[in-house]
Order: C-alpha cells, then structure tokens, then sequence
C-alpha cells in the first residue's frame, strides 16, 4: 500500500481519456494534495480548481471513484482501492481536465428574487431571535460547490431540464430567503411553475453529496414542497386564504423581482438552443 | 508567440474592480448604486475568493454586549494592536463606521448569531476591551461573501470569472485608467478600459511555505500598484497568526480560529503549562490577568477579572509558541496545544465551532471534543500595501485605489483579529465613492496605452516560447522555501540579506520558465504568470525588513528585539521611479490632540 | 416541460446553453466501485415481500379477528376499522364494526386505501420506490434508468401533494387502531388482562403514531411553514419535538411497516388456531 495509481480523466471539449499515475503514498494526504503532487512533477498541465484547500470554498469539487465530492476533504485513507479514479463533474460542460463550465449555477442565481426586508424597527435596525434563524441558518452554510447540482439526476441524466430547473443549491438558496424571518417576497408560484421544484423526486442524493452536511432534502425542498402545497393544492389552504382575504404572489409577480429581470447582465443575455433528450 | 494588438479584446467600464471579496463586492455595490457601468474581475470562480475563509467574526462597537463599547474603545484597541504604526484616521473611520457596515449586511439578508434580545451577538477576540465580534458560528467570512455576492446579483454588476490581471495600464498622462489580464479557461487576452480602477485582490501568503491562504493570495494587487509607481507603505508588516494547524503536514498552516480562544480555548505547552502567563509585554500588562483563576473567572465576567493572555494580540501570542517550540517545550508535531476539550462540553464545542470540528476530525483525525489541537504560527496576512488616502483609498497614482488587504495603512504593524472584515466594507465602501468621484470627474473616454498592454501581453507569453526551461512549481518551492526560511517570524540582517540575494536569483530564473501544454485552463502557465508578483512582493517585504531596525508588532528583529520610538514615528516607503526601486522612512501622519489623549494613561 | 410550460406562461427561458460536450467517460452509467446497488436491492425485497404477504392477508377475508369464543378481541390492523358487509358475519361482536352493507369483498380492500396511500406518498417511500423500483435514479452518481423525465410536475405523480390528506386520514386510522389496542386488554369472559396479542397490538399502534407524527407533512403543518417561530410558541415547540422523529423518518417507516404485516400474522395464526395467543397475566 505504499504506491498509489491516479486514474484521471484528461480531455477537453473534443474528447478525452484516462491516464494513469502511479506516485508513492504520503501519511495523511488528501485527494488534491496527490493531485498538487501530479501538477508539480509529472503532468503540469493538469486542470483542476481548488482554493482554500479547508473544504470553505468549494471550488474542487469533482468525482472521486464515480462518487461527487471535494478533493480537499477526501482523505486519501478513506479510499479503499489502491486505483482511485478522478474525473471531472459530469453534469457541467468540461472545459478541461477536471475544471467544468459551472456558469448553469451562475445564471440560474439571476432567476431568484433577491432578500427583500420589510420595515426596521423605528432605530433602523432589525430584531431577530436565534429560533428565528437557525433553520436559515443552516443553509447559509452552503459553500458552492454544487456538487448537489452534480449529482442531482434531473438535470445530470436529462440535459434538457437545465432550462426549467435550478437545481438543490438553489432550492436552498430559496428555503433560506423563504424561512428568512424579514423577507417579505413569496416565491412559492415561482418555484413551482419556473423553477421546476416539482422535477425533484426527493431521491437525496443532493443530501448525500454535501460537504457541509446540510440536510437538503428534509429540511429545505420537502418543507418547500410542502409550502407550495400549502400555496397550490390544498383546498382547506385556499379557503382560509379566502377568508383572511391573503393573496399570493403569481409566479410572473415574483418572477419580475428576480435579478435577471431587474439588473441584466451579460450571463443573462445568452440564447438558449434547445435540444431534444 | 508573439502578440499583436489585434489579439486583444477589449471591454470599457466606469469603475474597474479587481478582486471580488469583500472589498471588491463592497467597491462594486456603492459604483453600481451610483449608476456606474462597473465590471469585477477576480481569478477564481465569484464567491470563492478569500473572504470565505474568514472564520471569527467582523469587529464592530455596536455594543449589544457591552453597552459600554463604542467607536473610542475600538479606535483605543486598533492602534494599540499596530503598536501605534496606523493611519490614525483610517482607525478612525474604520471604528466609527464598522456597526453601520456590519447593519447594512443585515439589512442585506446576513443572519448573524443573536444575543437574547434579538440583537446581533457579539464574542471576544484577541486584543478587543470587549466582546466585538459579530459572527456567525466559525464561518462569518462565508456568510459575508455570500451576502455580498447576493446582493452584487441582484444590481447587475458584472463579474468576469477566473481572469488574471498582469498589468495595469496608464494612459499618456499617467491616469490608471485600464488593466490587461486573460482568461483562465481560454488563456485569450483581455482588455478593461475603466475611468477608475479599484484593486482589493487581497493578500500575499503564498510566498511562504506555511500559510492560511489559498493560491490566489500572491500578493497581485501590491505587484500592480508598485508596477505603475504607488507608494507601498510597511511592507515588513506581515502577520502570522498564532494558531494554525501543523499536522497533518498536507493541511500545515490552514487557519484554526481565534475564536477557539475567544470561547474559552487555552495554550498549553508540552508540560501542561499555560505558558502565555510568562509572556504579557508590559504594554498589556495592566490589563491582563496574572493567575489562571483570574483568566478563567474573565469570560464570564470583564468587569471584575482581566482578559486572560491567551487573548493578547496575535503578534505577542505567535512569538509565544514560536519560543516555546525553540525552547523544547512543544507538541509533537512542533506545535504547541490548543486545548477546547477541557474547557467545553462537546455540545457546546460543535455549536460554536462546527468547522473547526470538523476540520480537525476531517483532515486530522483529531476529535477535539476530547483532544487538544496542534497548532503553530501560520502565514497570514499583509498589513503594509498601498498607502491610500484615508476618506477616498487613493493611492498615490491618479485613477488607482485600493482596499482591503492589498491597501496599508489601517492595521499598523499587526491587525487585531476582526478587524479585517471591518476594513473590507468600511473602506470598500469608501473606495467605491473615492472610484465613483474620480470617475464621474473623468472627461473623455480612457485611453490606456497599447504598448504597456502588449508588453504585459508578450511578458505572459513568453514561458510558451521556450522548450527546455525551469518549471514554475520548482521556482514556487524555492521561493517559499526562502521566504518561510529567512523572512519568517523571527528576522535578522544577516538572513535577510540572504534572502534578497535569493530573490533577486529567482527573478534571473523567472526568465528562463517554461510550461508545457497550450493556453487552455494551463496551471503551470498560470502559476508562471503569478510569479512575477510573488517574487517582487518578496522583495519588497524583505526590503521593508531590513530597513525597519526593530522589532514592531509583526516584524520582529532577532538582532534588535525592541521598538525603537524614532521608527514608531514613521512608515518605510517604497516606491519605483524610473525603474527604481526606493525605500525611505517618511513620518506618519499627524493624531490631533483629541485622540492623543486617549492614549495617556499609557507609560 | 413544466406546468408553465404547458400553459405556455414562461416570460422567457432561462439563457442556460445546453447540450455542450461534457467530461469524463461517456460509456458507463457509474464509476462507482462500491456495492451501490445493496440500498435498492434489499428495498425491492422488503417491499415486494410486504406487497405479497399484505395482498395475500388481504385476499383472505377470513381469520383476521379472534373473538369471544377465544376469550380475545383481537382485530388484524388490516381489517381495521371493519366497515365492510362482511365483517358483520366474521367480527361477531366487534363494537368497531360499522358495516358497509355495498361491499361484498375482503374489507381490507377498503381499509387498506389509506394506508397505502399514506405510505404511497410518503417523501420516504417515494425515495426508496424511485431508487429501487423506478431506477430514477438507482444511487446516486449511477445514471437514471429511463431516458426521460419530468418528476413530480405531472399526472399521476403530482397527486404526491395529497399527502398531507392521507396523513389526516392516517391519523384518524390510527385513532381506531388505539382503541383496538384498548380492547385487547378486554378478555371476554375472563376480564381485564394482558396477552401477547394485547402486546403486538399495542405496538403497533404506538409504531404506527410514531411514524405518522414523523411524517414531514406533519412537520410542516404543525410548525414548519412558519416563519417566526418567536411568535408561535407552542407551534414552535410542536415543531422542535417532531423534527427529531422527522429525522428518523426512514427508520420508523421500516419498523411499522414491517410491525403492521407481523401483528397481522399473528392474529391470523391465533384466529386459525395455529397458534395460542399466551396470556400474560
């Protein structure tokens, strides 16, 4: 168990294929370290993102015996195969190497309606208890990686579904400004009719995949799903609506406050060529 | 190759921001709000810069803890930490306007940890009279940038991803008015015409082989500003954080929190002893608790108790560990201990540190929730750089600011913990109005001159032209090697002059790099291309070290290991006229009477 | 599509350029080398089984209840409440009985509706069955079996947002259940005591709370969809109790399921006169 072989996928938009690297074992090494190790001596070419090295940034996201994951937090002891195989996020388009194209993540940021506050109290500032925040809380600490969005079958197995679905980030992205104590926006008719919240089966693979453990599935999409059933289908719901003489946002209302409507960028201005799955 | 003007696209902007961190993002919020056309560039992917990495908590008075705190107290605690070297009115305006920055993240969706009243919480830091710190668990970095980044989203700034500025460019009149970089995916190159450009691209640890930062921190803005002729101030100033991990030796450096400390945490060397008690410098010492009785009973209580010295400044703690492992009294990994184990129920240890926790069990296989941590000095931040107005962050070249790490000045010659997040909105903010002024003043369109661009363009290039030459990783390893070596925590003239020479040999090296492989998403190119800042960001920290004959806060001198009052009264400038690199002592600016008197109980 | 797709409602789409060369090999549904495929073979064995054992139970109509010529009151979970024509015949004295007089099959037919339907859409189940069954996908970082997809925006799939009714009904299921449990304590002829059967019952029923209350629907509608919890106190602390349970959601779903079909087997086994149902005291 001293030599280790790499078997890591080199390519890029024309194609590629695995080479192998046999390098010596180091105690306590993680995967991007051995990496690091290839970059300096025998292949200096070899893409791969990382940053801060400490599972905080989230920028080295690949996968790691078929198995998405942060190179910077998997250690090399874990592995049980003396050939470990690297290849790049399969979801994202590959630029090289192991470094894809995450710029899906980046437009699908500009469809949701930013944190809108309501009033302060009269010195300007807010109040918030700590119950109020722990479940926003617990999203915040997303760290980017999108793994989740990697390894989310909707759009990794069915290409198409990138146009209608922004994916598990994004869900926790919405359950975090949802749950928001201050935000005043509702973005239950957004999420089901543009956002494609109803694509996701609830199978948890997103859960399984994050580095930061956020508990994806149960504690952000099924309590959204459940607030846009709340929104949608539940006829006793409607009827206390009725009754109090509460409205809901429309999807189109929610959708006009979202940043690729209000501030256009250049992300937001690519033509989109549809194919067929 | 060679490059043609015609190789080059271009793209024109009011503001230029380069660096996408808290500073950056900050700059960017206030141009875009000002209806200026503003692009951001960074060199990794946009909310990944090193911001994220910040863990302990943004310094504000807001004085939800301690009614008692204000803007004097933090101003008082500021210049102290910099042992006096500051820009008193950078302090100034960073302590007075820290609570309305750290509110306006707020307002922006940041969910900082609440006290019982529903008002934000606040944890002690080293070198703080009292509890200070907003934070959010150990992760207040990531919750900023986050904010940040939201927010840029939601007004339509422009944020190019993964491109690395080489040069910036001036026009014939010397107005910085444009930058030119390439794109990591692609290796093409880019032009950004700007009326104004703001550099916030952060720190510069990778020049050493022990470091909390991440690749990107290759000191690129400081290279930038001193390129086109901005004064640098306090180069020698650079902090090494007392606690970073030292084992395993893949993770040697990555940052454990201060707010280990700040919860409780205790330093203990290898014979249990908590040996911070022989090391309080008589600066502190009125302030600071002599028994572990009384350390322990200040957590719960400031008002009868003295801060306990784990909580010193970072500058004393880190040459505290350093002497105790020279001493022999260190871990077995040559650290000494951190121990939270003993001092917090596990419970309370995965609340309030969760990443710490995992870090360690992750990365180390240390639980400490039973253990105690392993930790040593690390590489961690620049407090010297581009010496910039106090109300604008103009640097001394007309159209260039700077904020945040890569701008010197606020922090004197150590920075207390917290006060970086503060100094990256407080003067972000300002850079961004300094740029907006500037830019709105500016009449014409900018005409950055072509040949500087193709140099830049042509200098970048030039490893792909040769075959047979050193590879860029050796010369990284070397330099490092060198600067952990010879300009690390202790200093003396004769390493130091070592080191220049070093240095100055790798520059003759850079020459003859050469990488493999095309332009494409190339690493060993894009290391080649950083270390042109690398190396002259060495050089002017080792500069500023030999110059500065004392030891002040992070400088310190084996071989003159007091302050020196006459170099207390002045900054080490550096600058390039003419090809020309200079360094002189030029006095410090001048603390009207008001705030000098809030340093006379001083001896 | 999605529904605003369907209706033609999209303002515009979203400018994500699709169908771009990806990396990695093209040629395997996985590079994983663990055994991925385990989690959903042993799911299609458990629910294949339950599925088989609960349509033979159900087919019966016969041995599910264990009367006063046993000196018992044990009904069959399966069978209860017993609403159908026949249980007027079978159950004898049962005081649940509530006779559907239209109904000529096995009540369990009837009665089984809702907890299938509550367990047919329970987030949990529906993980397991779209892994296990449905291959959609089989594990994760394994490709999804099927070449397309719309998940759960259309019919019948997007009838899983009932949920929260088949828990309403599940609950008062569980109501009867309780009181079945209560009357397994009566031992006609003999009094007030105590079997085995009264054990398994009781089990049951607690089991069967346990999971329902566990159910995210129940989360949701109890504290979940709040937002300040600060200003709803015992709504919040409904919440604070159930998410614990929540998060064993899976667990408890096993255990009842598997406890359901077992108290079902053993009141049949007494019923038929195979086995004795011991009492305890």
């Amino acid at each position: 168990m001293t030599e280790v072989t790499m078997n890591i996928w080199r390519g890029d938009s024309n194609g590629g294929n695995f080479e192998q690297y046999k390098l010596e074992r180091v105690e306590g090494e993680v995967v991007l370290d051995v990496v690091h190790r290839i970059q300096a001596t025998l292949a200096p070419d070899l893409a791969c993102r990382w940053n801060c090295k400490a599972g905080k940034c989230g920028s080295c996201s690949a996968e790691i015996d078929g198995k998405p994951s942060l190179m910077c937090m998997t250690r090399m002891d874990t592995l049980p195969n003396d050939t470990i195989t690297i290849t790049p996020m399969k979801t994202f388009p590959i630029i090289k190497d192991l470094v894809t194209d995450v710029s899906f993540n980046y437009v699908m940021a500009r469809q949701i309606p930013p944190f809108t506050p309501g009033k302060p109290q009269p010195d300007g500032t807010y109040r918030m208890q700590q119950v109020d925040i722990d479940r926003a809380q617990e999203f915040h600490k997303c760290i980017e990686c999108f793994l989740c969005q990697d390894v989310c079958h909707v759009i990794r197995d069915h290409e198409v579904n990138k146009l209608y679905y922004a994916g598990p980030r994004f869900f926790v992205k919405l359950a975090s400004l949802e749950m928001h104590p201050l935000d005043t926006v509702d973005r239950r008719a957004l999420m089901r009719e543009y956002l494609g919240l109803g694509f996701c089966n609830i199978t948890k693979c997103c859960t399984e995949v994050c580095p930061e453990h956020i508990k994806i599935t149960d504690n952000a999409i099924i309590p959204l799903k459940e607030r846009v059933v709340d929104a949608s289908y539940d006829p006793i719901a409607w009827l206390g609506r009725k009754i109090r003489r509460k409205s809901k946002m429309t999807a189109q209302e929610a959708y006009e406050l979202a940043p690729a409507r209000v501030a256009p960028t250049s992300l937001d201005g690519i033509p989109a060529t549809a194919v067929e799955d | 190759m060679n490059i043609v003007a015609s190789d080059i696209t271009s793209q024109s902007f009011d503001i230029l921001i380069i660096g996408a961190g808290g500073a950056g993002l900050r700059a960017a919020i206030e141009t875009r709000s000002r209806g200026l056309s503003t692009a951001v560039v960074c060199k990794s992917l946009f909310g990944k810069a090193h911001t994220v990495m910040a863990e302990g908590g943004i310094a504000a008075s807001l004085g939800n803890v301690y009614p008692e705190d204000g803007w004097k107290v933090h101003f008082r605690d500021t210049m102290r930490g910099g042992k006096m070297l500051n820009n008193w009115r950078m302090a100034q305006l960073h302590a007075q306007e820290a609570p309305d920055r750290v509110l306006e993240l707020e307002a922006w969706g940041a969910l900082f940890d609440r006290t019982e009243d529903g008002r934000i919480h606040q944890r002690d830091f080293g070198g703080h009279k009292y509890a200070r710190l907003a934070h959010v668990g150990d992760r207040t970095g990531l919750e900023m940038i986050r904010t940040l980044q939201y927010k840029a989203i939601s007004m339509g700034i422009e944020v190019f991803m993964e491109c690395k500025i080489l040069r910036l460019l001036t026009d014939s009149s010397g107005n910085v008015c444009g930058a030119i970089g390439y794109w990591r995916p692609s290796g093409d190159l880019i032009l950004f015409k700007a009326k104004a450009v703001i550099l916030a691209t952060g720190g510069i640890g990778k020049s050493w082989k022990y470091t909390s930062n991440s690749w990107e921190s290759t000191g690129d803005g400081h290279a930038l500003a001193f390129q086109v002729g901005a004064d640098m101030i306090d180069m020698e100033c650079v902090q090494f954080h007392p606690t970073g991990m030292v084992w395993p030796l893949s993770v040697r450096g990555l940052l454990v929190t201060e707010g280990v400390r700040g919860d409780g945490g205790v330093l203990r060397n290898s014979n249990n002893e908590r040996f911070m008690f022989n090391y309080i410098p008589d600066m502190f010492r009125a302030e600071t608790a002599d028994t572990e009785e009384e350390a322990d009973r200040w957590y719960a209580d400031h008002s009868s108790a003295r801060r306990t010295p784990d909580l010193l400044p970072r500058d004393e703690v880190a040459r505290a560990i350093n002497s105790e492992v020279k001493a022999g009294r260190g871990s077995p990994h040559g650290g000494v201990f951190l121990d939270i184990a003993t001092r917090l129920t596990p419970d309370e240890i995965k609340r309030k540190l969760p990443s710490m926790y995992t870090q360690f069990l992750e990365l180390a296989g240390v639980d400490i929730t039973r253990q105690p941590m392993e930790v040593g000095p690390t590489c961690h931040y620049m407090m010297g750089g581009v010496r910039v107005d106090a109300e604008t962050e103009a640097a001394t070249v007309p159209g260039l600011f700077a904020a945040g790490e890569v701008a010197g000045g606020m922090h004197g010659a150590n920075r207390l913990g917290g006060n970086s997040l503060s100094d990256l909105v407080v003067f972000g903010r300002r850079a961004g109005i300094g740029a907006a002024d500037h830019a709105e003043g500016f009449s014409g369109t900018p005409e950055p001159e072509m040949g500087q661009a193709l140099e830049a363009a042509n200098e970048a290039m030039r490893p792909f032209n040769d075959e047979n030459g050193e590879s860029p990783y050796t010369l990284q390893a070397d330099l490092q090697d060198c600067m952990q070596r010879l300009v690390g925590i202790i200093r003396t003239e004769a390493e130091l002059r070592q080191a220049l020479e070093k240095i100055s040999e790798l520059k003759d090296r850079l020459g003859r790099v050469s990488v493999n492989g095309g332009k494409q998403y190339n690493p060993s190119w894009n290391l080649a291309t950083d270390l042109p800042s690398m190396l002259s960001l060495s050089e002017m920290v080792t500069r500023g070290a030999l110059e500065r004959k004392e030891s002040r806060g992070g400088h310190t001198r084996d071989d003159y290991p007091q302050p020196d009052p006459e170099l207390g009264k002045v900054n080490f400038v550096q600058r390039k006229r003419d090809g020309e690199h200079s360094i002189q002592p030029e006095p410090l600016l001048k603390m009207p009477d008001e705030l000098k008197a809030l340093f006379e109980d001083e001896h | 599509m999605t529904i605003a797709q369907e209706q033609g409602t999209v303002p515009q789409v979203v400018p994500v350029e699709i169908g771009k060369a990806r990396g990695g090999p093209t040629d395997k549904s996985t590079l994983r080398t663990d055994r991925w495929w385990v989690s959903p073979a042993v799911t299609v064995t458990v629910l294949t089984s339950f599925v088989a054992y609960a349509t033979f139970a159900a087919f019966q109509g016969k041995d599910y209840y264990v009367g006063a010529k046993m000196h018992r009151n044990l009904i069959s979970p399966f069978y209860s409440p017993c609403i159908a024509e026949s249980c007027q015949r079978v159950a004898g004295s049962h005081p649940l009985g509530i006779w559907a007089s239209f109904w000529n099959f096995s009540p369990a037919l009837l009665i089984l509706i809702v907890p299938l339907g509550f367990r047919l859409t329970c987030y949990y189940y529906r993980k397991a069955y779209y892994r296990s069954f449905w291959q959609s996908p089989p594990a994760c970082g394994v490709a999804d079996g099927h070449k397309n997809y719309t998940g759960e925006t259309r019919f019948p799939l997007i009838l899983h947002n009932v949920h929260r009714y088949f828990l309403y009904l599940a609950l008062l299921f569980n109501v009867v259940l309780t009181m079945d449990a209560i009357l397994a304590f009566d031992f006609p002829g003999q009094g007030i005591g105590f079997s085995v059967g009264t054990l398994v019952l009781c089990v049951n029923a607690a089991l069967l709370w346990i999971y329902s209350v566990s159910c995210h629907a129940c989360r949701h509608i109890c504290g979940g969809q709040i937002n300040e919890f600060s200003k709803h106190r015992i709504r919040y602390r409904l919440w604070k109790m159930i998410t614990p349970l929540n998060e064993r959601h899976m667990q408890l779903a096993w255990v009842s399921l598997i406890f359901v079909a077992l108290s079902d087997l053993y009141v049949r086994l007494v019923a038929s006169g195979i086995i004795h149902d011991y009492k305890i005291f």
